[in-house]
């Protein structure tokens, strides 16, 4: 095995340092020795912390590791080639792993504008909060940085293996190595980081530096902040006096307490711990629980997606956006009759299905409008009637012809929904089986009941 | 007068009436008083709930072992719920001999158990500019401390051989987001455990069911859920949980990478936003949770007046590395105002920094790592806030 010392690193140095430290750390400096880990144990549990704290440290890491066995244990099975191709599919800076295979920008449009753009962008500008992919060149050092592939990430490879990884978000390792090719081309193309008429393959690949891969360094909090952070710590008379110097309550971000209140208690003042008479920012609120989210949706606006850390983002300026009112949510009135109840085990099953769809749909109680538009009472829905949502011209324009969600429609359309109409900005392949459709309605239909 | 609670029978039902008998709850659950007890999101935080987080509601627990259906939840491709019968391991690599381990193989070797907390890198993250978010729960709550009983990794590696050369190893999940983090291989042969208990019972499906990785002391990225592959290499694999998140950007556009130490830290839980004080002026217990991962945590003051005398806490319950430490102290509140702050030292002589020390070095964009002391100011009302003071 390879010792500590041993261990090669892209930027040494620094590295070293750290693990030798966190190597002492984790070695007692006097283990006792005993000969009963659980005697050993036992005084440390119950020793008042202020007499000496080291050794119950040294007492708890005394205890024996579980035993290496010269030449191992014997278990498990021999991986075959086959099986490690099938799940080895991780690439590295210096390219290692990538397959056969080319893409060029063009084809690399078509088909980010196709599986892609409904959650980043036709040019990765992102959509509501997710990722954004593209730009953002010397934001980096500003207040809002925008870290993006152009402005960020350090490294190409990266970006085929996490597009070729984990999506299109909700179907993941769907992808040719030709489309991760072609996407990732068209990435560097919108980040104005090649030609429109570059192709990208694994012999093009070296070729190509990322404008930040000099931006990061190796952790140097041991040398940057320990000393500082060791300091002795004043105990008495540590300054004069003290000021208030900012508010969480003036934000108001925090999402109220569930509207679903414990039951009714006879100790309800001494067990209510639920904070609401302790939050003055609350007691205006609507305790409505949808609205938790509405309200806080324009507090969020500048904050990138995904990653909750980015939420760091929502700055204080920006948090105290005024508040938006929640969209109305409510399924449009028909007066239609009501469509028979759908099976309990079908609708089951449909559940499971839609979770295929969740990623930018939801239905059932307090859905709302994500990338697609919420679904409740979706049967027998007209087309594009959710208020407040930006449904595509073909959306619209079927709408207006007064077409109906009906079974027979929802069918064609979740079989293939760009085949079925032409234009929607739904980017989802279509369910294959008739049985997955009618499972899928069923479970919006119950999940979905006004 | 006599208190009807103790005097009026009918008050007290389940004196004088029979309750349930034994498996009218085969899966025990709390209290139906304790319902509010539960995890919490905050939705504007993210574009998705199945790629996002919520937090551990840390002002209701006490002690330091945090229940398994309270440890907070990050996906990043929603919860794969793996049929542990089809379960695999796969060892590839630099490694004599690439291996296959079914949960079978991995419950033959032998075994460890372990306390330790697990951060979210990102805890307390959006608190980089200013108070933002009112209760711990949401400010401190990515976090999570809890028994793993696992085989360590290093049993694992040694049954494949690992090469000479070798020098890292790549952890992946099976999830939707196929989750990758690089990982030094002296720190796989240290202590990481290949995880498939916590707090005795099988791991919950949000947190990696059958099996993950337990990365001790470092970022909560790295314990890779529903781990299905290490691969041993010489170098690191700069994935984009590396690079594109989980580093540190500082004011002057450079940025940190492999940050994976979780910096000393604590927090007090009782009281703060989501917990007022309810019982007036008196006798009032002030508690919370202190954290290093470099080590176990020996002292923690904490401060009643906004940092202009401390006191030191009195720390009570297991103290383990790298695992939650909790603390008290008991003061008579005299029913003015209080500005709370906790203090956490640990066992390398590392002393919790101010928020404004922390920005000094790292300016305000760097997301991740903050553990700077939390201040919680409460009013004559026993309400309490968070705040920043001077």
């Amino acid at each position: 095995y390879v010792a500590a010392n041993q261990m090669a690193h892209p930027r040494d140095g620094q590295f070293a340092a750290i693990s030798a430290a966190n190597a002492q750390e984790v070695t007692p400096q006097v283990a006792p020795q005993a000969d009963d880990a659980a005697q050993a144990e036992a005084p440390a549990e119950t020793a008042a912390a202020d007499e000496a704290p080291q050794a119950q440290t040294q007492i708890a890491a005394a205890e024996p590791a579980a035993p290496s066995r010269d030449g191992g244990y014997g278990l498990g099975r021999e991986a075959m080639p086959e099986e490690i191709a099938a799940w080895d599919i991780d690439i590295r800076p210096d390219g290692a792993g990538l397959p056969d295979g080319s893409g060029d920008v063009w084809t690399g449009e078509e088909v980010f504008v196709e599986k892609c753009a409904a959650c980043h962008g036709d040019f990765g500008e992102a959509v509501g909060r997710w990722p954004q992919l593209a730009m953002g060149m010397g934001t980096l050092q500003s207040q809002d940085p925008v870290k993006t592939v152009g402005s960020y990430w350090p490294y190409l490879s990266t970006v085929w293996d996490y597009v070729h990884r984990a999506m299109p978000f909700g179907e993941a390792q769907s992808l040719s190595p030709d489309e991760v090719y072609a996407i990732t081309a068209y990435l560097l193309y919108l980040n104005e980081m090649v030609e429109d008429d570059f192709v990208l393959s694994k012999e093009t690949f070296a070729d190509v530096t990322m404008p930040n891969a000099d931006g990061f360094f190796m952790d140097d909090r041991e040398t940057a902040e320990y000393g500082a952070f060791s300091a002795e710590a004043c105990m008495e008379n540590c300054k004069d006096s003290v000021e208030i110097a900012m508010h969480a309550t003036v934000l108001d971000v925090t999402p109220d307490e569930p509207s679903d209140a414990p039951p009714e208690s006879e100790m309800s003042e001494s067990n209510d711990m639920t904070g609401s008479e302790a939050d003055p920012a609350e007691t205006e609120a609507d305790a409505a629980p949808a609205d938790g989210e509405a309200e806080t949706q324009a507090a969020a606006e500048p904050a990138q997606a995904e990653a909750p850390v980015e939420t760091a983002a929502a700055d204080a300026g920006a948090a105290e956006a005024a508040p938006t009112e929640a969209p109305a949510a409510e399924a449009p009135a028909t007066e239609a009759v009501a469509p028979a109840e759908p099976d309990p085990e079908l609708a089951a099953a449909g559940e499971r299905i839609f979770n295929r769809c969740k990623a930018c749909h939801q239905v059932g109680e307090g859905a709302t409008n994500r990338t697609g538009p919420e679904l409740n009472g979706i049967l027998d829905r007209p087309f594009a009637s959710v208020e407040d949502f930006n449904y595509s011209t073909a959306l619209t324009e079927a709408a207006a012809e007064g077409r109906v969600w009906t079974h027979e429609e929802l069918s064609g359309f979740l079989a293939d929904p760009r085949g079925y109409l032409k234009g929607t900005k739904m980017s989802f392949a279509g369910l294959r089986s008739q049985e997955d459709i009618d499972a899928v309605i069923a479970y919006m239909q119950s999940a979905g009941a006004p | 007068t006599p208190d009807p609670a103790i005097t009026d029978l009918s008050q007290q039902p389940w004196t004088q009436y029979l309750g349930d008998g034994v498996d009218a709850r085969p899966y025990g659950m709390p209290s139906p008083y304790e319902s509010h007890v539960i995890r919490r999101d905050v939705p504007w935080l993210t574009a998705d709930a199945v790629s996002s987080v919520n937090f551990t509601p840390l002002h209701e627990l006490d002690g330091i072992i945090t229940p398994n259906g309270l440890c907070f939840e990050r996906h990043h491709g929603g919860v794969a719920e793996l049929d542990p019968g089809s379960y695999r391991l796969m060892i590839n690599g630099l490694v004599d001999t690439p291996k296959v381990f079914t949960l079978q193989d991995l419950m033959r070797f032998p075994r460890e158990n372990r306390i330790y907390f697990l951060e979210c890198a990102a805890n307390s993250g959006m608190e980089w500019r200013g108070a933002q978010l009112n209760g711990c729960q949401f400010t401190h709550g990515m976090i999570h401390n809890v028994m793993y009983t696992g085989v360590p990794l290093r049993l694992i590696l040694e049954e494949a051989g690992v090469k000479t050369d070798a020098a890292w190893v790549l952890a992946e999940g099976a999830d939707a987001a196929a989750m990758t983090r690089s990982i030094p291989l002296d720190k796989a042969l240290d202590d990481c455990l290949v995880a498939f208990k916590m707090n005795g019972e099988a791991l919950r499906p949000e947190q990696g069911y059958p099996v993950r990785l337990v990365v001790p002391g470092w970022e909560g990225n790295m314990w890779v859920k529903w781990l299905r592959r290490i691969e041993v290499g010489d170098k690191p694999w700069y994935h984009r949980e590396e690079t594109s998140k989980y580093t540190d950007l500082l004011a002057n556009g450079k940025a940190r990478e492999f940050t994976w130490a979780m910096d000393a830290k604590s927090v007090i839980t009782n009281p703060s936003p989501q917990a007022p004080i309810l019982h007036g002026p008196g006798p009032t217990v002030l508690t919370g949770v202190a954290w290093s991962g470099r080590g176990s945590i020996p002292r923690v003051d904490v401060t009643i007046d906004g940092g202009i005398t401390w006191h030191q806490a009195r720390m009570s319950g297991p103290s383990h590395d790298k695992s939650m430490h909790r603390f008290y102290y008991e003061f008579d509140w005299d029913g003015g105002p209080l500005l709370l702050q906790s203090r956490a030292h640990d066992s390398t002589g590392y002393v919790q920094p101010t928020k404004d020390m922390l920005r000094e070095v790292r300016g305000e964009n760097s997301i991740y790592h903050n553990n700077g002391i939390q201040t919680w100011a409460v009013n004559e009302k026993g309400e309490a806030e968070n705040v920043e003071i001077t």
